[in-house]
């Protein structure tokens, strides 16, 4: 790396316990324990989070908008997946 | 307002655009049509894309810059307090700065490319921070007018099309408020202190009303590309829209405040409930963008020193990291 271009990475956050960790941007840093002082310094300035996760964004691999279409194909005709498939009868109660 | 200076045009762009067929151009507006956003790896013409990227880089650009007229009085704020929060407001700048890269990354240009065109004089960015700070009321009347003119073009843009810029501008906007708010509390205590305080704010908001009206740009009939950034919903309002929603919002606090607008056409119209506004001097305006302006070169050498005397920081820490790489490994 040059003196100017640290290695990206993604930053995710958990805004408070109980909750996931989302994507909120990303850093450069040198490596990655700096890159979680600098996440701290730019994305929890105001308490907005408990927890922080780096991610060097080179390790991460994404789904090719392109081919969302084919890729996420299979689930599309199996509405039997989803409860409101199924009708149940009045006078069923708690199901 | 950070699309000042997008007028020119790229030949190389030009010819990419030839490329993207008129099928996936039509496919790509019927999805900004439908409100969808944009992702980083979605298919978008090439001229949506420098557009933005030019776009985004000038308005982290802008961020940055404008540290430096606020950071002049930080070692002079009247109080601890004042320091304190002056000192929170900047570093709040550099943030905005860094979101805005970020999100300028996504479009696949390098942090180090923006670095490099801003540092060589390439990049633009906004003409407002090319003014200098002279007293301590100009600081106040930053955060009420620079910062309000740029919330009023914000928020909108936390509905652009695209994903990335509109969800930093969603987190900046949060922020912005509270620089807002400092600016007028200083304004209100000095109209509220002696007269030289008083004369002080009346001083400084001569020197910044017309400056951050020119920050929304000219009119856009003067502009063939916003017709385009209106199409793409990069851009959601017109400049003279947003300039004019910046005057009716201003003039009322400008007057609780006991200051009087340097504008000797200010006159409010009960019919269109709007104030109708002398004429803006735009010779003014385009020689701050060449360069003349008062602070222009000052802040370019500023900004190069700074990033010149940090480069021991960054060999350093890329020295600690590989030397903890090494002896991990070992």
């Amino acid at each position: 790396m040059t003196d100017t271009e640290w290695p990206l990475f993604e930053v995710f956050i958990r805004s408070k316990s109980g909750l996931s960790h989302r994507h909120v941007g990303s850093v450069h840093a040198a490596d990655a324990a700096m890159a979680l002082d600098h996440a701290r310094d730019v994305y929890t300035r105001r308490s907005e989070g408990v927890s922080i996760w780096v991610a060097r964004s080179s390790d991460l691999t994404a789904s090719n908008p392109a081919e969302s279409a084919a890729f996420f194909d299979p689930a599309d005709d199996k509405i039997y997946r989803h409860p409101t498939f199924y009708e149940i009868p009045d006078g069923v109660e708690n199901i | 307002m950070y699309t000042q200076g997008l007028d020119q045009k790229d030949a190389k762009a030009e010819g990419r655009d030839a490329v993207d067929s008129a099928e996936r151009l039509t496919a790509f507006q019927a999805r900004i049509d439908a409100d969808e956003k944009i992702e980083p790896k979605d298919w978008m013409p090439e001229a949506y894309r420098k557009t933005l990227v030019r776009q985004i880089s000038q308005h982290a650009h802008s961020e940055i810059i404008g540290m430096q007229p606020e950071g002049n009085w930080l070692t002079r704020a009247p109080s601890l307090r004042r320091k304190a929060i002056l000192l929170a407001k900047v570093q709040d700048e550099a943030g905005h700065g860094l979101y805005l890269y970020s999100a300028g990354e996504t479009l696949g240009v390098s942090r180090e490319q923006m670095v490099d065109d801003l540092l060589t004089g390439k990049a633009k960015y906004s003409s407002i921070f090319n003014y200098p700070t002279l007293s301590w009321a100009d600081i106040g009347a930053i955060g009420w007018l620079v910062d309000g003119a740029a919330i009023m073009n914000q928020i909108p843009l936390c509905r652009c099309s695209y994903g990335p810029y509109a969800r930093a501008m969603v987190r900046i906007c949060k922020e912005e408020s509270f620089h807002q708010r400092q600016g007028f509390e200083i304004m209100l205590t000095l109209c509220r202190g002696t007269d030289e305080q008083k004369a002080m704010a009346q001083d400084a908001l001569d020197r910044w009303w017309w400056p951050s009206l020119m920050m929304f740009g000219p009119s856009d009939k003067d502009s063939i590309h916003s017709a385009q950034s209106m199409a793409w919903k990069i851009k959601r309002f017109s400049n003279d829209d947003l300039r004019q929603k910046f005057i009716d919002v201003t003039v009322p606090q400008a007057e609780f405040l006991g200051l009087s607008v340097p504008d000797d056409d200010l006159v409010f119209d009960e019919a269109s409930g709007h104030y109708g506004f002398g004429e803006i001097d735009w010779q003014e305006f385009y020689a701050v963008l060449a360069g003349n302006g008062p602070c222009n070169r000052q802040r370019l050498a500023t900004r190069r020193k700074a990033h010149d005397d940090g480069a021991w920081v960054r060999e350093a820490a890329r020295a600690h990291a590989e030397k903890k790489a090494r002896r991990a490994a070992a």
